[in-house]
């Protein structure tokens, strides 16, 4: 009986110290803008999800394509469509480890972000710098990385080649909480 | 043993810290994805998509049918006759649109509404079909006076009205298919040789062949067609065929262009559904376009 009562509280114990250790993303702003000669696009999306292993430094996000919004809904469409495929590719992700985050550390830290990104179905590695700082229990993640289309397998049709630019600044804002 | 037992109860938690963080979020964003463009523009050939426009965008649609191609060299292979209709469709909501537009053919002002009831959608939530309702009434201007047809004849008996089920499934992002039910009330018609009442079964598909091209085809088969007395004959009488069309869809941003063969050239329901005298399979082919260009009237934020 006894050795139940312990061993219920160390699971609950340890079940609360790993938990501890993982943040998940509350809040996510994921926004690219693209600088062409017709035309800039921008468009945010809302709706990505992000963990991130304090103990681990691993990070992933994942990002529903179908949620971007743009400021016309036909080029939301088209991204939609012609771009991204999102019917076969759904979501965008990145799976990688962050290095230079000191967990101790007060303010903003430069850190990086190495890992696989994948877009359109295309996954490639790479190394994105941001910074990470702590406010109180939540941590606060920023980076701001270029995506260059051909990359990633995605064409633009020489029709509208004057509106749509060959690469796009990819921008990500995530506040994490404790899970 | 004691020992043993809390090293297994601990086991898993080590396990947990190994996991792939990105499976875990998978999990956690299982949502519904909602099928969108089943096809390119809110027209098929000469009839209509379920497709709605999105809220606070205006689409201004121009639509041309030139004379039959089987009129030979002398007419130009039908170029020398065209019927136009222009047309303005906009999105009140993303599910509801307005349109009004005038057909040269029988000179008829038209409007309709058009409402998407149900969304084809998959994950969470599941349904397998997009279901538009279309409503619309069209008004003949021709021809100028009532006494020209009879002297009862009234400016209400210039009116007929559509209703249709649009019902379509995206098979795929490449393939889309579409049935339309269709009701066509017009209030004056000869009754000794057609019906005020009339039903037809629509049927369409898309299929694309690439990114901005898709080919497509239509087709109506109307239940209770009628017949007509040819004009400038004693009592001759003709009947009228089921509309059908094959088209090719070409899209440029904000641009759709339709290039397209087809047996009717009137551009209203009552015109194509139950009027259509030209007979595809013996060459009285029309070529034909639908122009639309897309405005943004209402950016979002």
């Amino acid at each position: 009986m006894e050795i139940r009562f312990i061993s219920t509280l160390l699971l609950v114990i340890a079940g609360w110290s790993t938990q501890a250790q993982k943040y998940v993303a509350e809040k996510s702003t994921v926004s690219f803008y693209s600088h062409a000669v017709l035309e800039d696009i921008k468009a945010d999306n809302a709706k990505a999800v992000s963990i991130f292993n304090q103990t681990t430094n691993d990070i992933a996000f994942s990002v529903p394509i179908a949620e971007f919004q743009f400021a016309k809904p036909l080029m939301k469409e088209h991204f939609k469509e012609k771009y991204m495929e999102t019917e076969k590719y759904p979501t965008s992700t990145f799976q990688g480890k962050i290095s230079g985050f000191d967990f101790n550390a007060k303010g903003i830290q430069q850190t990086k972000a190495a890992g696989k990104l994948t877009i359109h179905g295309v996954t490639r590695d790479v190394e994105i710098p941001g910074t990470i700082e702590k406010q109180g229990s939540k941590l606060l993640m920023k980076a701001k990385f270029i995506v260059k289309l051909e990359d990633y397998n995605i064409t633009i049709p020489q029709i509208v080649w004057q509106n749509i630019a060959e690469q796009v600044e990819v921008t990500v804002d995530f506040v994490y909480k404790p899970q | 043993m004691n020992k043993l037992l809390l090293l297994f109860f601990c086991l898993p938690l080590f396990a947990v810290a190994q996991e792939d963080l990105l499976k875990e979020l998978e999990q956690d964003s299982n949502t519904t994805q909602q099928a969108f463009a089943t096809f390119k523009g809110t027209r098929l050939v000469n009839g209509h998509t379920i497709e709605t426009k999105a809220k606070g965008s205006l689409e201004f649609i121009f639509q041309h049918r030139f004379g039959p191609v089987n009129g030979g060299l002398y007419e130009m292979f039908g170029l020398d006759e065209a019927y136009v209709r222009l047309g303005l469709d906009y999105g009140i909501t993303d599910n509801l649109s307005v349109s009004a537009g005038r057909n040269s053919v029988d000179k008829t002002l038209d409007g309709f509404v058009k409402y998407k009831v149900l969304h084809q959608q998959k994950g969470e939530k599941n349904f397998p079909f997009s279901i538009t309702l279309l409503e619309g009434v069209a008004y003949k201007l021709s021809p100028k006076d009532n006494e020209e047809v009879s002297p009862d004849f009234e400016n209400v008996d210039r009116l007929s009205y559509t209703s249709q089920l649009l019902i379509a499934r995206k098979f795929n992002s490449n393939f889309s298919f579409q049935i339309m039910p269709s009701y066509i009330h017009t209030n004056a018609v000869d009754q000794s040789v057609t019906s005020n009442d009339q039903f037809a079964l629509g049927m369409g598909a898309r299929l694309k062949v690439s990114g901005s091209v898709a080919l497509t085809a239509e087709y109506y088969y109307n239940f209770t067609k009628g017949e007509y007395y040819v004009a400038g004959t004693n009592g001759e009488k003709e009947p009228y065929y089921n509309a059908l069309g094959f088209g090719v869809d070409i899209e440029t941003g904000g641009h759709v262009f339709q290039l397209l063969i087809t047996n009717g050239y009137g551009l209203t329901e009552r015109a194509f559904i139950t009027e259509t005298k030209d007979n595809f399979f013996a060459g009285d082919i029309h070529f034909g376009f639908n122009v639309t260009r897309t405005f943004q009237l209402k950016e979002n934020k």
